[in-house]
């Protein structure tokens, strides 16, 4: 069979799979999210952190919850990372550098997972358990969290109250993530994922050399590092590591536990809002991109320009035999494409257009399809967006499944798409602009501006990949990347459940034939116009100084 | 809301912050461990491969062959030496950067002569080096190439050789997923035991 | 409607210089980035002059002024009118009646109080708005509404309101002003016009907000340009960056946005209605359901003899001319129609119609016998609901036959009117029931198709009337409306609205009494009629100069065109930029990376013609727009899906394609100046 064919087939295989499970998992996430029966061991978490699960927040008080959790998240992490020494299983590992241990803990408790520091060399089993893993959970429950507040605004009428952050981060790891990861976990384990508590130990190899021989909790970190779309490996090799990601079928089905969740949201956006047409116009557009992307990156990389591929006769460099070029970018794609940041492949080293797509896909805002929550209520807003623009060409004032958006709404909205391409040009522009930050670059020319570049866009988007021949464990990198992942994630979510309240407090307007449709394809087309050329025209000039400029010379 | 609702908000997140780190930072990963021990202590063990009841290494993970008796992995950036498990990582040079592309002429020099083989014949997989540095396998051109070589050396017939690769050789999964491959630790853990 | 005439343009031209003033640029955030831009460019230009830097710096002064221009252009349309409505209100002075005394005293109309009585006269200027509340006079009104002929406006009832700088014709009246100086009619009208009292509305605000990120995230883009070129190797000279930023934020839509505003309130002043905010003719577009009333709205004001039902053994004539001659002397619509209808059929047989003799004697219809008629020389002709006719009959003899009673009740059941005629041919006969007369409502023609169009717009239509249920279901099916409100009162209508509202819709409706006021000050648009009551034009948020209220289908056209129009320039606008970065891009770094010369599909001639093509389009499409923005873009009512694909494809699209030709256009003719190829 062709590479090309093969790889059509492996992408249709995925593309099945995810779709087979939208579905049921959409419906499961919506009864997770409008239930009013707690479990049993919900109603003991309640208990013990003292919170009543039946307080309906209003957004302030929604917002200061998760905002107080996040912060006791850093400030946990950074504790374990600095105290690590003096836990078990530490493997020997000392304190994490102050700015490496806040880097991590904003990067972890963002739902980013940007790695300054090697898993194998720094970190040891109980800090990635303890930790790391938790943070895997609880950073993608709390994406999912914000998502079902703003789908409340949507359902929701005359009232500013979004359910309880509580509530929402306990159910999404009880009835969701942890049973997900559970399964995945132990699947990953049959497929080849080492899973014990050993530490690395010395063996002697066939030819009598030695080699350590490494162990760790890592097939229950990769399943919530997938499935949260977290991205954090347990190595520094991530899933390109094989004790990660042994074969192509893990690699397949890690690959598809990024993409379940947030296809999933969708699929019960469609449910919460009694319309499972939006939700499918939505999939659709997150999946047109998601598979632009693919096609890019594939063809790019199999046609594999640059003098050193060119030379090799394949785009192998950074590359794992066992997976070949499609797997890699259909995994490159996807992880840029959800806020991931898991990589079975080195991106510095794919071919300068593929890079750049990266770079954009992350740029989009990660809405193809997105982090868990934060690709939906990032494409939500996008829409919103799209639905403003078109909602003034047929003479309506623009409405979004029966709410307003008025100048209220739309300082919210505008606010949010601003935030991140500011970040990321202000972060990239100042690295740039100094000799310290620009030491650090590994390739010279377009290829280095494309390394800086890949830094801030991941940070900000919290994807957490990376082109990993930048050195980013300087303080330089540490804190502005910090920086730019801490804004990135919570100044969105401000503006998101502000929108909430502010769409929430609306009634509805009914829906008339003079209503803009939301659900048909020509609105997919336009919101598909929408993210590609504000996000084009945003990232277009930087684009063009690092993988334009090296793509086509 | 007032400073004081607020430091409540924050102890209420201390509280659930500590109950979510029992059950999924300690029982979650203690759980999987557990069953995973029971069910597939192969695996969760690293895979681990065995020869003369010694564990000589995992077959996940690649490890230097020196001699040109073994077949060879693919080059490594895993450390200084390479194949340093302590350190994984790719060389995350660029598809354009000199120093990769001096790399790559030197290695396509090295195993063009020591496989007797055109330079233009060198596959792409023995030039380059992996993702994790650690790349446990080969493509089968890559291995086919090296029978030769590892024959001769070893003074063996150059077809059992070859079918030692063809038994090694695993296709895409399901016809499909990921690529053709050969595992290099358990070729030539065969190759020790062929006479 | 005159565009854009030279004329206008030359009027234009100083007031869009004054606006350069930048205490003013900043409430246009877009544009005022240019003028700062423009700003820096000049000292630039000065401090290093090169024919590429001088032209630029002009054109970037250029698309400034042009968007003033547009700006000035249409608050000037609205300016003459102004002019004219000041003329009348300036000369205008009021003989004010003391309370005590009743002696007239002449004071300015400037100091007239609210609760002061003036007399007005023949010939006089009424000095501010007021209700008559003596006397009745037939007033000239064409200086605020345009229309020559004179209405008679009377105390008590709904035309009692008059409006300051209109004109008595005949009689006396005494008004009591109800206007604070200042804030008379004629004074909003000119605030209006003038654009002085032009108030954002919510969806300008809201397109502004957004304007102004897209104008920052472009600001951050050219700004952290420079670094990431200092480290490629080519800083760009700083004239460059200012340009590229110039091109990209949006500022088509950014000039034209206010002219857009100012037009649409213009276009409805052209059409006689004065919105009281901007903020009212946007909330027109988004209106989704219309309360009109039934009669003048829907129906022609009165009902109309359609056909005559001869009772058995009545020849039809006989009753045709019988009817006729009940009717002669009633001037009512309905009389008139059943003379007409009468004398069309007696006509058609061949028959003269009959002259009534000298001595005949009209009897008028009274609330006593609800019966009109006629008494000529004995014979007595009278027609008149079923139940007054019966009693009329049962003095003489006979009551009414079961047949005209079945034949009234079914005209009945289909929603007309029945009127029985009978007569007695002498002072001894008896009288006899000849038929009924079938009188109904005609609906206007063309409301059918109208209502079908608001429907298809996504407009619902509920009619709103006194009759009785089955009359009023009949009238809504033949007029096709979608819904009715029958034996309708004050309070069923603000019920209704209510109720209408809490649904989520928004509700316009007209209305002219005083008992409407409360209505219409409930309804998200209310369109007052101008010849109705001051409590009623106060309550409303327009008034319609014409009074005529099918003209709300008008207004929400134009509601929705004014978004249609905003929110096509916009993504024309957007969609610019793609043209303008393979313009610019290549220009700024093909020298750097020879590979980006790809990007200048257009085939640029040089770096400073690319980029100075680029510029100079961006300020030409202004100008080129503004007759767009002034007239709307075209709108032919339609569902929301056909609507949005037409202006996708033509302002998407369009906008995606046009400037590729415009600057590549532009460049052939500016790669021929000296210095800049």
């Amino acid at each position: 069979m062709s590479v090309g064919l093969a790889a059509v087939l492996q992408a249709a295989v995925l593309a099945a799979i995810v779709a087979a499970t939208a579905g049921p998992l959409g419906n499961h996430l919506a009864r997770t999210f409008t239930t009013d029966r707690d479990l049993a061991p919900e109603r003991w978490i309640y208990r013990l952190g003292g919170i009543d699960p039946r307080a309906d927040q209003r957004w302030t008080s929604y917002l200061i919850s998760l905002l107080a959790f996040s912060l006791a998240s850093i400030l946990a992490v950074i504790a374990f990372l600095q105290l690590q020494a003096h836990l078990p299983l530490s493997n020997g590992m000392g304190a994490m550098p102050f700015h490496q241990a806040l880097n991590t803990a904003i990067s972890f408790t963002t739902n980013t997972n940007w790695q300054s520091y090697s898993g194998e060399a720094a970190v040891g089993h109980f800090a990635q358990m303890a930790a790391l893993a938790v943070q895997n959970f609880a950073s993608a429950a709390v994406g999912i969290a914000v998502v079902a507040a703003l789908i409340r605004g949507f359902t929701r009428e005359r009232t500013d109250r979004l359910g309880s952050f509580w509530v929402d981060l306990v159910r999404g790891v009880v009835r969701v993530l942890l049973p997900g990861a559970a399964i995945a976990a132990i699947v990953l384990v049959l497929g080849g994922v080492v899973q014990n508590l050993d530490a690395p130990h010395e063996i002697t190899t066939l030819t009598g050399g030695h080699q350590q021989l490494l162990g760790g909790p890592v097939a229950s970190q990769e399943a919530i590092k997938e499935l949260g779309t977290n991205g954090g490996g347990f190595f520094n090799a991530n899933s390109a590591h094989p004790l990660e990601n042994p074969s192509p079928f893990t690699n397949l089905f890690e690959n598809a536990l990024m993409l379940v969740i947030p296809f999933g949201l969708v699929s019960a956006f469609g449910v919460m809002v009694g319309n499972r047409r939006q939700a499918r116009t939505v999939s659709l557009v997150m999946a047109t991109i998601l598979g632009l992307m693919v096609l890019g990156t594939t063809v790019s990389e199999l046609a594999h320009p640059g003098t050193a591929s060119q030379l090799a006769g394949a785009a192998m460099e950074g590359k794992e035999t066992r997976l070949g070029v499609p797997a890699s970018t259909l995994f490159a794609a996807s992880t840029t494409g959800t806020s991931t940041g898991a990589v079975n492949a080195a991106h510095d080293s794919l071919s300068a257009l593929a890079g750049g797509a990266l770079i954009l896909n992350m740029g989009l805002g990660e809405v193809a399809p997105g982090g868990t929550g934060s690709g939906l209520y990032g494409m939500l807003i996008l829409a919103m967006v799209a639905v403003f623009i078109a909602g003034l060409m047929v003479g309506r004032t623009p409405e979004y499944l029966g709410k307003r958006l008025g100048p209220g709404e739309l300082k919210l909205i505008a606010g949010y798409i601003l935030v991140t391409p500011a970040l990321v040009l202000l972060g990239t522009g100042v690295a740039l602009a100094f000799d310290g930050p620009t030491s650090s670059i590994l390739n010279s020319g377009p290829h280095g501006l494309s390394e800086v570049l890949y830094a801030f866009t991941s940070a900000a988007n919290n994807n957490g990949s990376a082109f990993g021949g930048l050195t980013s464990a300087t303080t330089f990198y540490d804190l502005a990347l910090a920086l730019a992942m801490l804004l990135g994630r919570f100044l969105p979510i401000v503006l998101v459940l502000a929108l909430a309240a502010s769409i929430g407090r609306q009634g509805r307007v009914p829906v008339t034939a003079g209503t803009l449709p939301t659900d048909t394809r020509l609105f997919a087309g336009l919101l598909l116009g929408v993210v590609l050329v504000i996000a084009g025209l945003t990232y277009l000039p930087a684009l063009a100084l690092g993988p334009l400029a090296e793509g086509v010379r | 809301m007032s400073a004081s609702a607020s430091l409540r908000q924050f102890a209420a997140a201390v509280r659930v912050l500590l109950v979510l780190t029992a059950i999924c930072g300690v029982a979650y990963p203690l759980a999987v461990t557990a069953v995973a021990q029971v069910i597939s202590p192969g695996t969760a063990n690293g895979s681990r491969v065995e020869v003369g009841g010694k564990t000589v290494g995992s077959r996940l993970i690649a490890q230097p062959f020196d001699g040109p008796g073994w077949f060879q992995p693919r080059p490594s950036g895993a450390g200084e030496d390479g194949y340093d498990t302590l350190a994984s990582a790719p060389s995350n040079l660029g598809p354009n950067n000199d120093d990769l592309v001096a790399a790559i002429k030197e290695r396509r020099a090295a195993y063009a002569e020591a496989n007797g083989v055109p330079v233009s014949e060198v596959p792409a997989d023995a030039v380059t080096a992996s993702g994790s540095g650690l790349d446990p396998h080969i493509s089968p051109e890559n291995a086919r190439l090296q029978v030769a070589r590892v024959a001769r050396e070893r003074d063996l017939a150059p077809e059992r050789v070859r079918a030692l690769v063809d038994d090694a050789t695993q296709g895409r999964t399901l016809g499909v997923l990921g690529e053709a491959r050969v595992n290099v630790l358990e070729l030539n853990a065969r190759l020790i035991e062929t006479k | 409607m005159t565009a854009l005439t030279p004329t206008l343009l030359r009027a234009s031209i100083p007031g869009a210089i004054r606006k350069l003033d930048p205490r003013q640029m900043i409430h246009a955030p877009v544009m005022f980035v240019v003028e700062v831009g423009s700003v820096l460019t000049t000292v630039l230009a000065i401090d290093d002059p090169s024919a590429f830097t001088i032209l630029l710096a002009i054109w970037l002064w250029l698309t400034v002024l042009f968007a003033n221009l547009a700006e000035a252009v249409a608050e000037g349309r609205g300016k003459a009118q102004a002019d004219a409505l000041r003329a009348a209100r300036t000369s205008a002075e009021g003989r004010r009646l003391d309370p005590a005394t009743g002696a007239e005293h002449r004071v300015p109309a400037a100091e007239l109080q609210v609760g002061d009585h003036v007399v007005c006269e023949v010939g006089d200027v009424i000095p501010s708005d007021g209700d008559v509340i003596e006397g009745v006079a037939s007033v000239d009104e064409s200086a605020v509404t345009g229309e020559s002929a004179p209405v008679i406006r009377e105390s008590g009832g709904d035309r009692s309101a008059v409006t300051g700088g209109t004109k008595v014709l005949s009689d006396r009246i005494v008004v009591r002003i109800t206007a604070r100086p200042g804030e008379t009619f004629i004074d909003r009208m000119i605030a209006l016009v003038e654009g002085a009292a032009r108030q954002r509305t919510p969806n300008e605000i809201a397109l502004s907000v957004l304007l102004t990120s897209l104008t920052i995230i472009f600001l951050i883009a050219v700004a952290t340009l420079q670094p990431l070129a200092g480290y490629s190797g080519a800083l760009q000279p700083v004239v460059v960056l200012i340009a590229l930023l110039v091109c990209l934020i949006p500022t088509t839509i950014g000039a034209l946005l206010s002219a857009i505003g100012i037009a649409g309130m213009d276009r409805l002043v052209q059409r006689n209605v004065l919105a009281m905010s901007g903020r009212a003719v946007e909330a027109a577009g988004d209106v989704s359901t219309l309360l009109l009333d039934k009669t003048g709205t829907i129906t022609l004001g009165n009902r109309q003899a359609s056909e005559f039902i001869a009772a058995p053994g009545v020849e039809p004539l006989e009753l045709a001319a019988a009817a006729r001659r009940s009717s002669l002397a009633d001037e009512t619509p309905e009389g008139r129609s059943i003379v007409v209808l009468a004398e069309q059929q007696l006509t058609a047989a061949g028959r003269t119609p009959e002259t009534v003799g000298a001595a005949a004697e009209f009897v008028p219809f009274t609330a006593q016998t609800r019966m009109s008629g006629l008494d000529d020389e004995g014979r007595a002709t009278r027609k008149g609901a079923g139940d007054a006719i019966t009693r009329w009959l049962a003095e003489t003899g006979d009551g009414l036959p079961a047949d005209v009673q079945e034949a009234a009740n079914e005209i009945a059941r289909r929603g007309g009117t029945p009127l029985v005629v009978a007569e007695r041919a002498g002072a001894s006969d008896p009288a006899r029931a000849l038929g009924v007369v079938h009188l109904k409502d005609v609906v206007k023609p063309g409301m059918r198709e109208r209502f079908d169009e608001l429907r298809r717009m996504g407009i619902r239509t509920v009619m709103i009337t006194g009759d009785n249920p089955l009359t009023a279901a009949a009238i809504a099916e033949e007029a096709g409306v979608d819904d009715f409100l029958a034996e309708a009162k004050p309070e069923d209508k603000m019920a209704l609205i209510r109720k209408e509202q809490e649904g989520g819709n928004l509700v316009a409706m007209t209305g002219d009494g005083t008992n409407d006021a409360p209505a219409l000050a409930q309804a998200d648009v209310g369109v007052a009629m101008n010849s109705g009551t001051a409590a009623a034009k106060d309550a409303g948020n327009m008034v319609d100069l014409d009074s005529d209220p099918t003209k709300l289908i008008e207004i929400v056209e134009i509601g929705k065109q004014l978004l249609i129009t905003r929110g096509a320039l916009t993504t024309f606008s957007v969609a610019n930029d793609v043209a303008k970065y393979f313009a610019i891009l290549p220009a700024m770094f093909a020298a750097l990376y020879p590979g980006l010369d790809r990007l200048n599909v257009m085939g640029l001639a040089s770096p400073e013609s690319a980029i100075l093509s680029a510029v100079v389009f961006n300020a030409l499409i202004i100008i080129a727009l503004i007759p767009l923005a002034l007239r709307g873009v075209r709108y032919r009512p339609a569902s929301a899906s056909s609507l949005l694909q037409r202006n996708l494809a033509i302002y998407g699209l369009g906008g995606l394609a046009a400037p590729f030709v415009g600057i590549k256009l532009l460049d052939l003719v500016i790669s021929q100046i000296p210095g800049v190829a």
